[in-house]
């Protein structure tokens, strides 16, 4: 096929699928950087004019990497439900476009569909939306998982409390660990990045986590983000509520990070034998991120934002309760300010949830981005608008460990406040069996009687 | 007519501040309305000004040629392909490449120390410091000259020393600013050091700033590094094990 336009008397080329997808993503500096980016905003509209007009059966037909060369694109075309595609089957992108934002496209036939759209299609109509598109229709995708609590419910809203610290010290992790649930924090699970990625180290910061869930009786989840080889040694000795694991959209960038299929399938079904969720079993706790295929220069010359939403098809295989895209942490060389960061979030966001995933989002960023707290306010807000399912809440919003700024527990509770968002139920009947939220959310005053200081 | 009431703006303390004893994280905050109080708002944003700032802040080369003037050896001066700040920023693999240079009777060196800007260049004062310490224990053994550098990456000092003939780098880079760490040096050092050279060669020494690893450490694991690496003749990964217990052994 023939992908060209022409503006005036200028012709545009693009060589490939694969080409043209890049060349049609909005600026961002990773693309540039990849040298994969349209050279200027008038090639750019050209490929997405010329994007809009490829029926959505090319990318069956043509995958970006070829099936013999990479598993990633073995499991999206084996994987691919030609039953659920049907209905769309005759959509080109623009099409698919215009229709998602129909009022025909009701939250069931988005999840119908969901299983027949590949991660190039969704990269692709994602590159032809605006935010507010991106927003709009991610709302229309609500993504329910469970285990022991209830995550994703339309008028709830989650965080991962995430009280790292630079050298695992149990108290302080315990202290940060308390005022984020004294302010309705750890809902989504209570996950700690360790700093020390060994069997030991992990095992023991497990039962520090899991016995006080289970000394104050929290209806939640906890996981200690180690490699996922790591917690397969310990699985059996250590009480593993969720195995995580960072993952990537390309084989060779799942060879960077030390994984492959096999091992998720492996550590997926093993996960599943220990039974520890209580009202449900999905097991797995994915991070994804752009950037991280060509940081480990494994893209395929594709640009990063597809990349990223073919992690989403390794992600869904494995039914996880958590997934959620580091989008400030990589750096300016692949999201330059808060506009990329915005941007990047959105995309993530609305691919994750069309392809059926339960997307939270780290709003984040390092000190060398051109972003700032402002920028931050204003993403949570749009996450918090288009239905995300939950964000990290980190103390004061400053990760002492990753030397990054992330969400505060101060965030969160702006968020539920402003949208009129709940915690999940099961934990929203906890922190108010507690006394720590009154019945419209609010903080209550707490005094150093309080079981969880005065234990403490 | 009862006088209209004067409103008081009172925020709701935490009553476990004590917590604060037990982590640096920012906890126990307290709020008003669910939200953070100025006066932390206020902090995080001069930590923040602080972290940005030393991104942007002047390379003093000056001062750092001041500075090891007395210790009588060669100064070679390079910049990076990076033309500035912000392509400095976007672009990281033109920071680990040299910008056209003339290099003139580089008789061959067993060391280079080379001092690069890095995320932090106030972070790099501390490096001439770790020199002068280190110095005395090892200019019997070694000939050592100085390479600094404009806009550069780590491994920038790998091509530096190539194109001086040196055995062995050892590379001061200011660290990428932390909210709490704005000017943190690591110095990332390689044997046989040549363009091209991945992480897993190299063994790093980082977070070297008042609140954490001291000037006087880390000259004493840079010494204990130098002498590893000449008498193993390797650097990176395999030397790892050893640097740990080394560490311990000097805590």
């Amino acid at each position: 096929m023939d992908y060209k336009f022409s503006i005036n008397n200028l012709t545009y080329n693009f060589k490939d699928l694969k080409d043209l997808l890049a060349k049609a993503s909005p600026h961002r500096s990773g693309d540039v950087l990849a040298g994969v980016a349209a050279k200027d905003n008038k090639e750019r509209v050209a490929a997405q004019y010329v994007l809009s007009d490829v029926p959505l059966k090319d990318f069956l037909a043509n995958p970006i990497i070829p099936y013999a060369e990479d598993e990633v694109t073995r499991l999206i075309m084996d994987d691919h439900n030609m039953e659920a595609f049907y209905p769309i089957s005759a959509f080109s992108v623009g099409e698919l476009r215009d229709w998602l934002l129909s009022y025909d496209a009701t939250p069931k036939i988005l999840k119908e569909i969901s299983p027949g759209l590949t991660p190039e299609m969704v990269a692709a109509v994602s590159k032809l939306m605006r935010n507010q598109d991106l927003i709009k229709v991610a709302q229309k995708c609500e993504v329910i998982t469970k285990f022991r609590n209830t995550l994703g419910l339309k008028d709830r809203f989650s965080v991962r409390l995430q009280p790292n610290n630079p050298v695992d010290d149990p108290k302080a992790i315990a202290a940060s660990t308390i005022d984020g649930l004294l302010y309705g924090c750890g809902d989504a699970v209570i996950g700690i990045n360790p700093a020390t990625d060994s069997p030991n180290a992990v095992s023991e910061l497990l039962k520090l986590l899991d016995d006080f869930r289970q000394q104050y009786q929290i209806p939640t989840q906890t996981c200690i983000l180690s490699h996922i080889t790591t917690t397969m040694e310990i699985i059996e000795k250590a009480p593993v509520d969720l195995i995580f694991q960072s993952i990537g959209g390309t084989q060779k960038a799942n060879e960077s990070f030390g994984i492959n299929l096999n091992m998720l399938q492996e550590a997926y079904e093993s996960g599943l034998q220990l039974n520890r969720g209580s009202i449900g079993n999905n097991i797995m706790y994915f991070e994804t991120g752009q950037g991280s295929e060509l940081s480990a220069n494994a893209h395929h010359g594709i640009d990063q934002q597809t990349c990223e939403v073919r992690t989403y098809a390794v992600a869904r295989k494995y039914h996880p309760l958590l997934v959620n895209t580091v989008v400030g942490f990589i750096g300016p060389e692949y999201l330059y300010d808060g506009k990329q960061i915005t941007r990047a979030a959105l995309e993530d966001h609305f691919c994750g949830k069309l392809m059926g995933l339960p997307m939270g989002c780290d709003v984040c960023y390092t000190n060398h981005a051109e972003a700032d707290q402002d920028d931050m306010d204003a993403l949570l807000t749009l996450l918090g608008v288009a239905g995300c399912n939950y964000i990290m809440g980190v103390p004061g919003a400053d990760d002492v460990m990753l030397n990054y700024q992330s969400t505060s527990f101060h965030d969160a509770m702006y968020l539920r406040k402003v949208l009129n968002k709940r915690p999940a139920p099961e934990f929203e009947t906890w922190l108010l069996k507690m006394g720590i939220f009154d019945e419209h959310g609010n903080r209550q005053r707490l005094t150093k009687s309080h079981k969880l200081i005065s234990n403490g | 007519m009862d006088k209209p009431k004067l409103y008081k703006s009172k925020l709701q303390e935490d009553p476990y501040t004590l917590l604060r004893e037990l982590s640096k994280a920012r906890i126990a905050l307290g709020n008003t309305g669910g939200s953070q109080s100025l006066k932390n708002v206020l902090q995080f944003q001069l930590d923040h000004a602080k972290a940005r700032d030393a991104i942007y802040n002047e390379f003093e080369i000056k001062k750092i040629e001041s500075d090891l003037k007395n210790l009588g050896l060669e100064i070679f001066k390079f910049k990076s392909k990076a033309k500035n700040r912000e392509e400095y920023l976007k672009r990281p693999d033109l920071g680990k490449l040299l910008a056209e240079t003339q290099i003139k009777n580089a008789s061959g060196f067993d060391i280079i120390f080379t001092i690069v800007d890095g995320l932090s260049p106030e972070a790099t004062l501390q490096s001439p410091k770790i020199i002068e310490a280190l110095l005395p224990k090892l200019k019997e053994k070694y000939s050592i000259a100085i390479s600094i550098v404009t806009n550069g990456r780590v491994a920038i000092g790998d091509e530096i020393a190539e194109k001086l003939n040196g055995k062995f780098t050892a590379t001061f880079i200011g660290e990428r600013p932390g909210l709490s760490s704005p000017k943190s040096l690591g110095i990332y050092t390689t044997y046989k050091p040549k363009s091209g050279t991945t992480d897993e060669k190299r063994n790093c020494i980082s977070n070297i700033h008042s609140d954490g690893m001291s000037v006087t450490d880390a000259a004493n694991l840079l010494e204990y590094l130098i002498n590893e690496s000449f008498s193993k003749k390797i650097s990176g990964v395999s030397l790892k094990s050893d640097l740990k217990n080394h560490k311990i052994d000097h805590a």
